[in-house]
């Protein structure tokens, strides 16, 4: 979910570098000191794991996993997701500079919102828990993609057209992230619970019963 | 596997101070992103070309580099031509080419193209920690320099965690399909990755604890004052005032 260098204009840059500054410094400044390394190392992860291609029918698709990243960080997912975007135009030269702004919000800004809205969720017994997590993986693409046709729109009236592609093409992604969210609280659930979000209230809860 | 392949090299880019590098890429990416101009456009690409020829970059791996952007300035030259309102530049059949379509998308290309080969030529020629250190002496804050020089530093060895559970899934007989099966065994590998790295990030976390880390990035490494570094910077300057009085003077 990159938008290529050269592509959007001034206007459109501006505002997303402008928000993405802001997220990353609340992120950062949430961000405690021994959560440093947590943050850089999940960075890291998420890096990895966004190389993975999963297959659909004949062709396949890459995971982007924002759903899971702001599961795990909260607004820390803003440096974090910068960080792995840096790192991947360093490497693959995917975006670059004056696009770092607007790629960073169309994956962390719906990273952050699906945190706020689904992370109470994932903890609860599965009949909420599952509906929760798939809103949170498929719902962080879908907003990401959104927002890359706006920024799309917003450049350019006639880019309606594209912006309708990008979000059509993202559909089978949604069910996908979906899908691989649902299995992948479950795991963390069963294997390092405390890494999900209100864990400390539901350990409170489990033992005032 | 992950590699850098361009921070390797000895040509005269390289041993550009690397703030002025990653200052002036910024610089002039910001002003060809918003040049419509062609003969700005021009300039800009040839500029690009030339930084590219003098760090010796692998051509092929330029090339390779810019083919994900190549796939989405094709769907735009399918769609805009005709999409896009204007005066028509030529018709076939029913559907009408119009001119601006043609040179908004010309106008796009030519910027993705001289971006991209700039940003390889002057900050891909780096590797991430020098980066690092040079975003820290561009006034960084501390917290994200330590979250890049961590990342950047457990990248290759998370990336082999992964290596070795796929090499365990394989041995397994996995053989990824569109089923709920093949999506569950992904997700818990994903969940793997993950529950792998808290567990290091922990154990790290302690160690930089043991070496006194209070939050203060101290950078060791030093940066030599170098003649070519005005010469860069002043042909530079000279470029970027040529691009400017191109797109913003008549």
């Amino acid at each position: 979910m990159h938008i290529s260098e050269g592509v959007l204009s001034g206007p459109v840059l501006v505002a997303g570098a402008a928000v993405a500054l802001a997220g990353t410094a609340a992120g950062l400044k949430k961000l405690e000191l021994d959560r440093v390394a947590q943050a850089g190392m999940l960075s890291a992860a998420f890096f990895v794991a966004s190389l993975i291609h999963v297959p659909v029918g004949p062709s396949s698709v890459h995971l982007i996993l924002n759903g899971i990243v702001g599961l795990l960080l909260g607004w820390a997912a803003f440096p974090a997701i910068l960080t792995a975007l840096l790192l991947q135009a360093m490497m693959f030269q995917y975006g670059g500079i004056t696009t770092l702004g607007v790629n960073t919000v169309i994956m962390a800004l719906p990273a952050v919102v699906c945190y706020h809205l689904f992370g109470p969720f994932v903890l609860k017994p599965s009949r909420v828990a599952v509906p929760a997590a798939f809103a949170c993986g498929a719902g962080s693409v879908l907003m990401g993609a959104v927002l890359a046709g706006v920024s799309l729109m917003f450049t350019e009236g006639s880019f309606l057209e594209v912006a309708g592609l990008v979000v059509t093409a993202h559909l089978p992604v949604m069910v996908i992230e979906g899908v691989v969210t649902v299995f992948c609280v479950a795991f963390l659930k069963k294997v390092k619970p405390e890494m999900l979000p209100g864990y400390d209230a539901a350990v409170l809860q489990r033992t005032k019963n | 596997m992950i590699t850098e392949s361009f921070a390797e090299g000895n040509s005269w880019i390289h041993g550009i101070d690397p703030r002025l590098r990653v200052l002036w890429a910024s610089v002039f990416a910001v002003v060809v992103a918003v040049s419509y101009a062609f003969s700005a456009l021009f300039i800009a690409l040839s500029l690009s070309l030339i930084m590219a020829l003098s760090a010796r970059l692998d051509f092929q791996a330029v090339v390779r580099r810019l083919l994900a952007p190549v796939i989405f300035l094709i769907l735009l030259w399918a769609v805009l031509p005709w999409s896009y309102e204007g005066d028509a530049l030529t018709a076939w059949g029913p559907v009408i080419i119009t001119r601006q379509g043609v040179t908004l998308c010309a106008q796009i290309t030519l910027k993705t193209v001289s971006l991209m080969v700039a940003f390889m030529a002057l900050v891909a020629t780096m590797t991430v920690d020098t980066l690092g250190h040079t975003l820290n002496r561009l006034r960084l804050p501390d917290k994200m320099v330590h979250m890049i020089l961590i990342t950047y530093r457990y990248l290759f060895v998370i990336e082999q965690e992964y290596q070795r559970l796929v090499r365990a899934m394989k041995i397994r007989n996995f053989q990824p399909k569109t089923n709920l099966h093949s999506y569950r065994t992904y997700a818990y590998l994903v969940g793997m990755l993950f529950v792998r790295a808290s567990e290091r990030a922990r154990r790290v976390h302690c160690a930089m604890i043991c070496r006194g880390f209070n939050g203060r990035f101290v950078s060791l490494r030093v940066f030599p004052p170098q003649s070519r570094n005005y010469l860069f910077s002043l042909v530079f300057t000279l470029f970027l005032a040529l691009l400017v009085t191109l797109e913003w003077v008549k």
